[in-house]
């Protein structure tokens, strides 16, 4: 692991640096925010050179800064739990179905292929105007889109290590299903699944951003980055750059991310003929 | 000739099906409302003899299998239906800006797909050169930013700061080709940014695929030129994944499109549909969702058709 690190270029270094700072702001919301998520500090959009606070204030005169570190921790929280649980359901299916074949592949990789017809954009769109604009129906229309993509991926994987020999010895000394998913194909798709994570994350994340940025995600007065540039949009016409900056988060923890994801992938993909 | 025909007639098919399972989800999506959609609109007050003639006038009253097919035999002439929050029938409200929303994906496209295969296929040749880098660098950040950045970033800088592009766009009938061009310049700019990030990147991987081929090598050891090379064996060959990758990110077009109306107060289809959703005028939804979805599934099958076309394997193989 430390020898991975120390052979890490500085473009990851500093994506590992900002995923890291994200992270303590997220853990630590409440002891880094000066104010209240919701307490109105001063005037409607004081400058950045107001005294009392370091960004200035929103569109109701609250601190920019508490919520831009509120707004961390609610929707990168909830993106991680979203991810996390896409995850769980994608590769659950994904091996279920390659390992039984037949129906139950059939089945559940066409299921895939109708949810994947649909635009992500618009499918959230159709279950958010039916279901409305709850935390619940939130997560499953993020989660949806983001597990089918993980179905397919981790299918494919675990289609190739399926046919491996040692699977079929597992097999042929009478282990039963869950002990073939779990000790023999897991292991096995670990690295492209963890760079898959990083890149399944930024699209979560991006699409709750874009979401609440339309109006749709999570509601005020709760702190959130793509809610915050649509609240403070208006301020740009006065040329007060507020709308920038928690746009600007949002871009830095993706472009983090994908600077991470871009070097593992290099990283797992270049290990091979070496070890070989 | 035949083969070709026959992969198409298949792929159509398949296409038509998805169409249908879609519309049907859409419709059932919309059937599976908690409650009643009745009650969401007339309110918990109302009497029954209200709520009686509603539901008639929706023709609710009728099994949902009938709904479906008239719902269904209605998009197909044109007939949407009518929108809730305001009684008009919904086929005015989009053809106009239907043709709004055309115009300005068509106008991005334009920029776009010349613009990322040349960048593409030059960061494939100079690749691993400060150029490649600086190119590939710029993608990144342009792939992980969300659209209302890229837009804010040029409204700040060329509507605000040098005030040389309107902020907000305004449409109507008979303004001439070169107003609306200008009118939609920003709102352009940006999703041609967010989708040549994706354009270029995938062009480059997929040239460089192809460049490390055995009979690439074999033609620089015969000592042919750099650019035939590229030109005469690498692109032809390449030919199969760039199309698809033109095409599926022209599909992705659809879905920034949304977020880059709503930013500009673009009178589009996108901007329809995310006010519709707020007001949970679900047969606007439910119309708006049929045409992006059509849209979607359309640009897919096309980049299927095409990429099949262009590489006799994936022709010959099922």
């Amino acid at each position: 692991m430390i020898k991975l690190f120390k052979r890490s270029p500085l473009s990851a270094r500093i994506g590992m640096l900002v995923i890291a700072v994200n992270l303590f702001v997220c853990i630590a919301a409440p002891l880094i925010a000066p104010y209240g998520e919701t307490e109105v500090i001063g005037e409607v959009w004081e400058s950045v050179s107001a005294p009392n606070s370091i960004l200035g204030t929103d569109h109701l005169g609250r601190d920019l800064f508490t919520r831009m570190v509120y707004g961390a921790r609610n929707t990168v929280l909830l993106a991680i739990g979203i991810t996390a649980l896409a995850f769980f359901l994608g590769i659950f299916f994904a091996f279920l179905a390659a390992v039984l074949g037949g129906w139950v592949n059939q089945l559940l990789s066409r299921s895939v292929d109708i949810l994947m017809a649909f635009p992500t954009l618009i499918f959230a769109l159709v279950v958010l105007s039916v279901l409305g604009t709850s935390v619940p129906s939130l997560v499953f229309v993020l989660m949806i889109p983001a597990a089918t993509r993980v179905y397919r991926l981790a299918r494919a994987l675990a289609m190739n290590i399926n046919v491996l020999d040692y699977v079929e010895v597992a097999r042929i000394r009478g282990e039963g299903i869950f002990w073939v998913i779990s000790r023999e194909i897991l292991p096995n798709t670990l690295s492209p699944l963890a760079a898959e994570f990083g890149l399944r994350f930024c699209f979560v994340f991006l699409f709750i951003s874009s979401l609440s940025f339309l109006g749709l995600g999570l509601q005020p007065p709760t702190a959130d980055w793509g809610g915050m540039v649509r609240e403070n949009a208006g301020a740009i016409t006065y040329g007060i750059m507020i709308p920038l900056i928690p746009a600007a988060a949002i871009a830095q923890l993706t472009v983090g991310i994908n600077l991470v994801v871009d070097w593992f992938l290099h990283e797992s993909a270049g290990r091979v003929p070496e070890e070989i | 000739m035949n083969k070709i025909l026959n992969m198409v007639l298949k792929r159509l098919g398949l296409g038509l099906l998805t169409l249908v399972i879609v519309s049907m989800l859409i419709f059932i999506g919309v059937e599976a409302l908690p409650g009643d959609i009745t009650e969401a609109i007339l309110g918990q007050q109302a009497t029954e003899e209200t709520v009686a003639a509603f539901r008639k006038e929706l023709n609710l009253d009728l099994p949902a299998h009938v709904r479906y097919s008239q719902w269904l035999y209605g998009i197909v002439q044109g007939d949407f239906g009518m929108s809730l929050a305001n009684k008009q029938p919904i086929g005015e409200m989009i053809g106009w800006r239907l043709s709004n929303t055309l115009f300005l994906a068509v106008t991005a496209a334009c920029i776009c797909v010349p613009l990322s295969l040349i960048l593409g296929i030059l960061s494939a040749l100079y690749r691993n050169t400060p150029f490649d880098r600086i190119v590939s660098m710029t993608s990144l950040s342009a792939i992980s930013f969300p659209e209302f950045f890229v837009a804010y970033i040029l409204i700040a800088l060329l509507s605000v700061q040098f005030n040389i592009f309107p902020s907000m766009v305004t449409l109507d009938e008979d303004m001439s080709f070169f107003q609306k061009i200008y009118e939609v310049f920003l709102p352009c700019l940006t999703l041609s940014i967010v989708v040549m990030a994706h354009m270029m990147r995938m062009t480059r991987a997929a040239i460089i695929n192809v460049l490390s081929s055995p009979y690439i090598e074999m033609a620089l050891l015969k000592g042919i030129d750099r650019r035939r090379i590229i030109v005469e064996h690498a692109f032809p060959n390449s030919l199969s994944p760039v199309i698809n990758v033109i095409v599926l990110n022209l599909a992705y077009l659809i879905v920034g499109v949304v977020v880059v109306e709503v930013v500009f107060v673009y009178p589009g289809l996108g901007q329809l549909m995310v006010d519709s959703v707020a007001k949970r005028d679900l047969p606007v939804v439910q119309s708006c969702g049929i045409i992006f979805a059509t849209t979607y599934i359309f640009l897919n099958l096309t980049a299927d058709i095409l990429s099949r076309i262009s590489n006799p394997r994936l022709l010959y193989s099922n």
